[in-house]
């Protein structure tokens, strides 16, 4: 192994299934049935899904969801805020546990 | 930006294009086109009824759209003379089973004798449907063209235009700076006459094909997509909106190598490769007629020169409708593009 990722090993995806058949086959059913059209569209779900790729920053699903996006009309300015709504969360996450350190301070501060 | 033909790019050559179709073709021979409609049972594949005339009226245009199959633009100048229009009149005359005549190009408005051609066919085919694939900014390229829309009014034509987004930057980028906002007029101008707005019976039905080395998505959430943005930003009506897959010829062919995407298209239409839309494929119901009278199964094997499969029925000239109904398709790599997916026509999804 000259490499942990590998654009090549995307298409690989369903091949999980050769060790765990049974396991492999409910995650991917359910996965189709995730991206269905339903109370959201799947172009909504697409971007969702582009969103999360990048707060897991997983490069697989970003270069799955990128195509994916533009293939359901999203444009380069929603994809991109898509992205922000991630990075947002992401950097939410982090900033609002700085209440805890705040707490902390006062705690042990005279 | 010049035409393939201009730059004297090899991949203007029919043949070099479907040498790299061929020899670049991810599987190698066992798994072309060939191959996978012999797989469900449809090689060789036949045509059913001809109903559909498709006249390509020539290559110029006043565009140079960086998709484009026919490598069409201002600086190509074969465009049909009016005796191959005579000719064209003689089939759609005789043939009373032809439904829909199909005017494309290029620009097929800036042949000069555009007009007239329309003008005879709806006078000797009162009922017949008439399309006029029409880029839009032609509307707006010099005023001879501003009564266009009006024209196509008198003549019941179905306007067929195509945008590839409903903002600029996508569109621009793939039709040319500044095609996005006279595109939006020229919209304007066809709904101020009643196309595309309700209860007018003036169709105008616009195309959209990705502006990249993906697929379009589905057609009806497109449509949905495209008439809500194009209504709220611009107060513009249309009837129905046709995804049309790009396929692997001429200019995009050029794109996707260039890009290094060709390998990964390829992969994405054949992994797509949709039985249902390759029952469907518009070949079988059209026949496509080049600006020198020449007879394809389609326009893109126009564009790869690649003529009807029939000893004697090849041109206008000798046309005979039995030969034609007896022909095989021709068929290569790039049709993989016509049955990805939920399938592409002129038409829009086949599936």
């Amino acid at each position: 192994m000259k490499t942990y990722y590998n654009p090549e090993d995307l298409k690989k995806f369903g091949s999980i299934g050769d060790l765990q058949k049974s396991m492999a086959d409910k995650f991917f059913a359910y996965y189709a049935e995730v991206f269905k059209e339903g109370a959201l569209s799947a172009r909504e779900k697409s971007l969702i899904a582009l969103a999360v790729a990048h707060a897991l920053q997983c490069p697989y699903c970003i270069d799955a969801y990128t195509t994916d996006t533009l293939e359901k009309g999203c444009d380069e300015e929603q994809m991109m805020e898509a992205v922000h709504v991630a990075a947002a969360i992401r950097g939410g996450a982090s900033l609002v546990h700085s209440t805890q350190m705040m707490n902390k301070i006062k705690e042990i501060s005279m | 930006m010049k035409s393939l033909k201009a730059q004297l790019h090899t991949l203007a050559d029919p043949e070099e294009e479907l040498a790299v179709l061929e020899e670049r073709h991810p599987g190698g021979a066992d798994n072309n086109f060939k191959n996978h409609l012999d797989r469900i049972g449809l090689f060789p594949l036949l045509p059913t009824q001809l109903e559909i005339f498709q006249i390509n009226m020539g290559k110029m245009c006043n565009q140079v759209c960086k998709h484009c199959h026919v490598d069409a633009g201002p600086d190509r100048k074969e465009i049909m003379t009016r005796e191959t229009m005579q000719l064209c009149l003689d089939v759609i005359k005789k043939e009373p089973f032809l439904n829909c005549v199909d005017l494309t190009g290029g620009a097929p408005e800036m042949n000069p004798d555009f007009r007239w051609f329309v003008d005879s066919i709806r006078l000797i085919r009162p009922d017949i449907k008439i399309i006029v694939r029409c880029n839009l900014t032609i509307i707006l390229a010099n005023p001879k063209f501003n009564d266009l829309p009006d024209f196509f009014k008198k003549n019941s034509v179905e306007v067929v235009s195509s945008l590839p987004y409903f903002s600029a930057m996508k569109t621009d980028a793939q039709r040319g700076d500044g095609v996005f906002e006279k595109s939006i007029k020229a919209l304007k101008l066809l709904n101020q006459v009643g196309y595309g707005m309700e209860g007018s019976g003036l169709v105008l039905n616009l195309v959209y094909n990705p502006s990249g080395a993906f697929l379009p998505g589905s057609q009806s959430e497109l449509e949905g997509e495209f008439r809500k943005k194009l209504r709220d930003r611009f107060e513009v009506e249309f009837n129905s909106l046709f995804t049309i897959t790009n396929i692997p010829i001429s200019r995009f062919l050029e794109y996707l190598l260039r890009s290094e995407n060709f390998e990964n298209y390829m992969e994405k239409l054949l992994s797509s490769f949709n039985p249902v839309a390759a029952t469907g494929v518009m070949c079988r119901n059209t026949i496509s007629i080049g600006w020198d009278g020449y007879l394809y199964d389609c326009d893109f094997n126009q564009m790869l020169d690649l003529k009807v499969n029939t000893t004697h029925s090849t041109h206008l000239s000798n046309w005979d409708s039995s030969a034609l109904a007896d022909r095989s398709i021709v068929i290569n790599n790039h049709c993989f593009g016509c049955t990805a997916g939920a399938g592409s026509s002129c038409g829009g999804a086949t599936s």
